[in-house]
């Protein structure tokens, strides 16, 4: 919530914008130990210095937004955020003439916690309570809301907010966050009325918490978030930058997994498996066991969390690179079959196999882990392998694990995963589509002019149809018709047979309609596309 | 058709070396012709077809050389048969009188003559189903009614293993089908006496020097019990602490049998005495002697060497006189009533290397309760202690000495006869005595205590005898079943560090990754971590704190809301937030 500084004129009707502060969030110590009895609440409030602003055509845009009433409750007594927001129909004031600020305190914040925000309940909002739904209202005042001081209310008015910092980025764009930091304080403030409501149990909290199926959120999206987008190489330059904190004490818990490296050559060998598992990325880790121990042998490395990565390809590169084999196998079965004949029949023939990520997305199947504990439980096979997702174990029953025969050690780094999660795509980060722009370059830079004259078509269809929301794609007989008066294609099998190329390099992508037409399209950002076709035109 | 139906118990990981050992020796003395399947090879009943003739036809390859190459089937070119081969059990018939009428015909070769000498000229194929539960009912429903079309020409064997009840191939085949089954149940040993095998022939011997401390027993029967049944993962925890103790403890090397491990002492570097000297056995030890001995112990490397070579000595002594006794007590003790020192000898090895065996209240019970028994059962134990200690050199005198009281009991025996009659007499007055003064309570009271008294005071020869051979079997376990701890330099022989065993046998990623979020300071030692029970600090790695605010919310998150909230935190003491994109980004994966 928004308390607003009003100037002692406030009947005013310019609207001065002296000073917002916003709390964020309260952090509430939840110790289990304190029980909510001398529960510490922790304000912390950003103050936002702004310059009022003396537009008064911007006035209406507030008066009308502000209007608008989020009452937003976090109530983490039962770990729960419930996040209700009264219906957004604009309630219009009879006294215009009061300033809009003041309507935007709800009225159960104001109720509550009053003695934390310094907006004055007035009588006025009363008339608030009716528009928030029943259901809702029953259960925020429920009794089963541990106590006050628990259940947070940071209610803010997001749209006006957004706007008003919008209004400071254009004039300080860039030292937004530098300017909230000094104005960040600290407010300690003990709450008495924790110990009258009878404390609920955990049962009653979880059900409580768990009693409605539909979850309510606010509303607030990311896009609302004024940290400007970054591309990722910005991204990466900047993380580099900043420096981690108790990078001694990493270095110690290091070199404390670096020293085991001798103990796990050794039960390697001795027919033992190993897998590390613990919080932060084992990848450096492994990365310098193999550097360390195993340059002498051959070893296999497997990024398992590569979004691509499967069984065969894993099995492939043991038969073609270890063992030169040269040939197919029907099924992996008979690759492994193979594996483990040759294996048997040259002991002297030492393999070890490093998994990053065992648990990866692409080797969670019940069937590539029985592979892989099969190719694990080869006596001259050696695996070592990391984990880290929590339920890892559950993927492997008594059968496979007495194949694994792992020995498990913890190796908590606290290391950043940047490689494993480098296939992600975070949202905070823009898509850039740098990588998808030049490898459609490259593709069409090897096609003959007619198959780049057929995909331009297609492309321009998709651009000029960009703005239409039920667009599905262009059916393949209306492109046959195009294609032919351009004199791209002589017959539709030439067509078609240029498309299944598309296909395969996944530039289109073909859907069947309701009617049962083919309808094409390019699964390819129109910004990136129309990129493409300007970078096209110029050469 | 015959059906052998094979129940294995639940112990899934063993089960692989069962079959193997048994599809070995059926190939041995039985027949040629085994197949082994498994489930997950087996989804389809081609499959299971195309298995079938593969194992068979490329097993007989290998067994009959390539002479008889043509005659399997024309076609085909050596070795593994083709996959386009039409897979049938027609194929499988014709390949089958082919192959034992050639070797019914006096060819020129060697093969099966062991075989054949069982079996006549038609050895039965034999199909192992290694886990029935898990193949799906249609496959094998189609497999048996087709096979048993084929029963004239081919006499088939079935075995199933199964894992759970035998109720389960009833419920799996409908009764059409199991009707063309003829079932014999076979049960294999419990799991629970394979352990007791293993224990009895690795850790309950003198054999191999190495030896297990009581916790780590404790862990490994533990891990056993509660978690899988498995011998093999047993047999792998116990190669594990081997590993181990070799590779953590220095002194392991002195872990070797009698002769070697003296010539070993005497070359002892003072490195190792130094470890020697470390060792809190030793320390003990050196404690108890006199002042100048104790002086000499700590300055003299020879004087150690010494030492050490008379206290290995002793430890192999009492490793040879504590088994023996330890069978023997076990033997008295595990057919009473209520076991108070457990059924198997494994409990009872478990106590005795805790802590003093006589001390314990167990120990107490079970005593009582053999002062009990009856003449007989004492007899036949007392004997199977001799014949248990007779095994044991040094214990001549103790297996004299019981000896001597299985003689006296069996004078007892012959003059019995006279000690029963004079018993009776006596037993018959006092009765009479009570009915007469029957109204009286407090005479009755009287005469009861009286009788008891009278009991105890006038105890018979037998119990007297009784009383004197447990009180030396006493004597001989107090003398010789001392837990290993009291002994200087047990840490050579035994293995003790449990914590390491539990840890990489049975691991808890759930809770190390929740420790490493909870509470960070128990990876990283640092005085800023190491603070309030429950606000979140903004010292901590950015991951916690993130970890920490995703708790606080439900179900789903906001992560607009989340986002502010971190940059609050972190903004609480210092000026930077570009961050917290990066740990939103490790968090995503995460969930």
């Amino acid at each position: 919530m928004s308390s607003q500084k009003q100037p002692k004129e406030g009947r005013v009707l310019e609207v001065r914008f002296v000073g917002d502060e916003e709390v964020l969030q309260h952090i509430v110590d939840k110790q289990e130990g304190v029980k909510g009895k001398n529960a510490v609440q922790i304000l912390v409030s950003l103050k936002t210095p702004r310059k009022s602003e003396p537009e008064d055509s911007e006035d209406e845009d507030h008066e009308v937004c502000n209007e608008q009433d989020y009452v937003e409750a976090l109530g983490t007594a039962a770990q729960a955020s419930e996040l209700a927001r009264t219906p957004g129909k604009s309630v219009k004031f009879t006294t215009a003439d009061s300033p809009p600020e003041e309507v935007t305190s709800p009225t159960r914040a104001s109720k509550r916690q009053s003695t934390q925000y310094k907006t004055p309940s007035k009588g006025k909002k009363n008339q608030f309570v009716s528009t928030t739904p029943h259901r809702l209202r029953k259960r925020l005042s429920a009794p089963n809301l541990r106590s006050d001081s628990d259940s947070d209310f940071s209610p803010s008015n997001s749209e006006e907010e957004l706007e008003a910092e919008e209004e400071a980025s254009k004039l300080v764009p860039e030292s937004k966050p530098a300017s909230k930091a000094p104005a960040a304080g600290l407010y300690k403030t003990p709450v008495k009325k924790a110990k009258k409501v009878p404390e609920p149990s955990l049962v009653e909290e979880y059900f409580e918490a768990h009693s409605s199926s539909k979850v309510l959120t606010s509303d607030r999206t990311l896009q609302k978030l004024q940290t400007p987008q970054l591309d990722q190489d910005t991204l990466c330059r900047l993380l580099d930058g900043t420096s981690t904190a108790f990078s001694a004490e990493l270095k110690q818990l290091n070199k404390e997994h670096e020293r085991l490296f001798h103990k796990w050559m050794l039960q390697l060998q001795l027919g033992f498996n190993i897998v590390l598992f613990g919080l932060g990325s084992k990848r450096t880790l492994l990365e310098k066991f193999r550097t360390s121990m195993l340059l002498g042998s051959i070893h296999v490395v497997i990024n398992g969390f590569f979004p691509s990565i499967t069984i065969r390809s894993i099995l492939n590169s043991i038969t073609e690179e270890v063992l030169e084999h040269e040939g197919h196998f029907r099924n992996p079965l008979d690759q492994m079959d193979f594996i483990v004949k040759t294996l048997k029949e040259d002991p002297d023939l030492q393999l070890f196999l490093l998994i990053h990520n065992i648990d990866g997305q692409m080797l969670r199947g019940d069937k590539t882990q029985q592979i892989l504990g099969q190719l694990a439980a080869i006596p001259n096979l050696h695996l070592i392998a990391s984990i880290d997702h929590i339920n890892a174990p559950l993927s492997w029953d008594q059968f496979k694990m007495s194949q694994f025969n792992w020995l498990w050690y913890e190796t908590t780094t606290y290391q950043p995963y940047i490689e494993e999660t480098s296939y992600e795509n975070s949202l905070l980060v823009k898509q850039s589509g740098a990588l998808a722009l030049s490898s459609l370059t490259h593709v069409m830079r090897s096609l003959t002019p007619n198959a780049r004259g057929i995909f331009r078509l297609l492309a321009e269809f998709q651009l000029e149809n960009k703005d239409n929301p039920s667009y599905t794609g262009l059916s393949f007989q209306d492109f046959y018709q195009r294609c032919r008066e351009a004199f791209l294609v002589n017959s539709d099998i030439t067509l078609r047979t240029q498309l299944t190329e598309f296909r395969d390099h996944k530039l289109i992508r073909t859907k069947k309609g309701a009617d049962g037409v083919e309808y094409l399209i390019i699964p390819i950002e129109t910004g990136t596309l129309s990129d493409f076709l300007e970078k096209e035109d110029k050469e | 058709m015959k059906v052998l139906e094979y129940r294995k118990g639940v112990n899934v990981p063993d089960h692989a070396m069962t079959f193997q050992s048994l599809s070995a020796l059926l190939q041995e003395s039985v027949t040629p012709y085994v197949v082994c399947l498994q489930s997950k090879e087996c989804s389809a009943l081609k499959q299971v077809l195309q298995k079938v003739l593969v194992q068979l036809m490329g097993h007989s390859v290998s067994v009959e050389d390539d002479d008889d190459e043509e005659d399997q089937s024309g076609p085909r070119p050596t070795g593994i048969p083709s996959r386009k081969m039409l897979c049938s059990m027609a194929t499988l018939c014709g390949w089958y009188t082919a192959v034992t009428q050639k070797s019914a015909s006096p060819s020129p070769g060697k093969k099966r003559l062991s075989s054949s000498k069982g079996c006549g000229q038609r050895p039965p194929v034999v199909v192992i189903f290694k886990d029935l539960e898990s193949f799906t009912p249609r496959v094998l429903q189609e497999f048996i009614v087709i096979s048993s079309q084929y029963i004239q020409q081919l006499p088939l064997i079935f075995i199933f293993g199964i894992a759970t009840s035998p109720i389960t191939i009833h419920g799996m085949l409908p009764h059409s089908v199991s009707s063309l089954l003829c079932i014999q149940l076979f049960q294999s040993l419990s799991c629970t006496q394979h352990l007791a095998t293993v224990i009895d022939k690795l850790v309950l011997t003198t054999t191999f020097p190495f030896k297990l401390s009581g916790k780590v027993l404790q862990v490994l029967i533990s891990i056993f019990l509660y978690h899988d049944f498995s011998v093999r993962n047993f047999i792998k925890g116990l190669q594990l602490s081997l590993l181990d103790h070799f590779y953590s403890q220095p002194l392991s090397m002195l872990c070797c049998d009698k002769q070697e491990a003296r010539s070993r002492a005497k070359e002892l570097s003072h490195e190792d005495c130094e470890n020697i000297r470390q060792l809190p056995s030793f320390m003990r030890y050196v404690e108890k002697q006199e002042p100048e001995i104790q002086v000499q112990l700590l300055t003299c490397d020879k004087r150690v060497k010494d030492v050490t070579q008379s206290l290995l000595k002793e430890l192999h002594a009492y490793h040879k006189n504590y088994y023996p006794v330890l069978r023997c007590l076990h033997a008295l003790t595990s057919s009473l009533p209520k076991y108070p020192l457990g059924k198997q000898i494994r409990e009872l090895h478990g106590i005795c290397l805790e802590k003093n065996v006589w001390e314990t209240e167990e120990y107490e019970s079970a005593f009582q309760l053999l002062r009990m028994l009856a003449k007989d059962e004492l007899v036949a134990a007392l004997r199977t202690c001799t014949e248990i200690l007779k095994c044991a050199k040094k214990l001549g005198d103790a297996v004299e000495k019981l000896e001597e009281f299985i003689e006296r009991f069996e004078l007892l025996d012959r003059c019995s006869a006279v000690v029963e009659m004079g018993q009776e007499g006596e037993e018959e007055l006092p009765p009479q005595k009570g009915l007469q003064k029957k109204t009286d309570l407090f005479q009755l009271q009287k005469s009861l205590l009286e009788r008891e008294s009278r009991r105890t005071k006038k105890l018979s020869k037998f119990e007297l005898l009784r009383l004197a051979v447990l009180d030396c079997i006493d004597s001989i376990v107090k003398k010789h079943l001392l837990p290993p701890e009291s002994q200087p330099l047990h840490e050579v022989f035994y293995y003790s560090s449990a914590g390491t065993l539990r840890r990489h046998l049975n691991a808890a990623p759930r809770t190390a990754i929740q420790t490493a979020l909870n509470n960070p300071y128990c990876y990283l030692q640092s005085e800023a971590l190491k603070s309030e029970g429950g606000a979140i600090s903004n010292a901590a790695p950015d991951i916690c704190i993130v970890y920490k605010l995703h708790l606080e919310c439900g179900r789903l998150i906001n992560l607009y809301d989340w986002l502010e909230a971190y940059a609050t935190v972190v903004a609480a003491a210092e000026g930077k937030d570009p961050d917290s994109a990066a740990a939103a980004q490790l968090d995503d994966v995460k969930h």
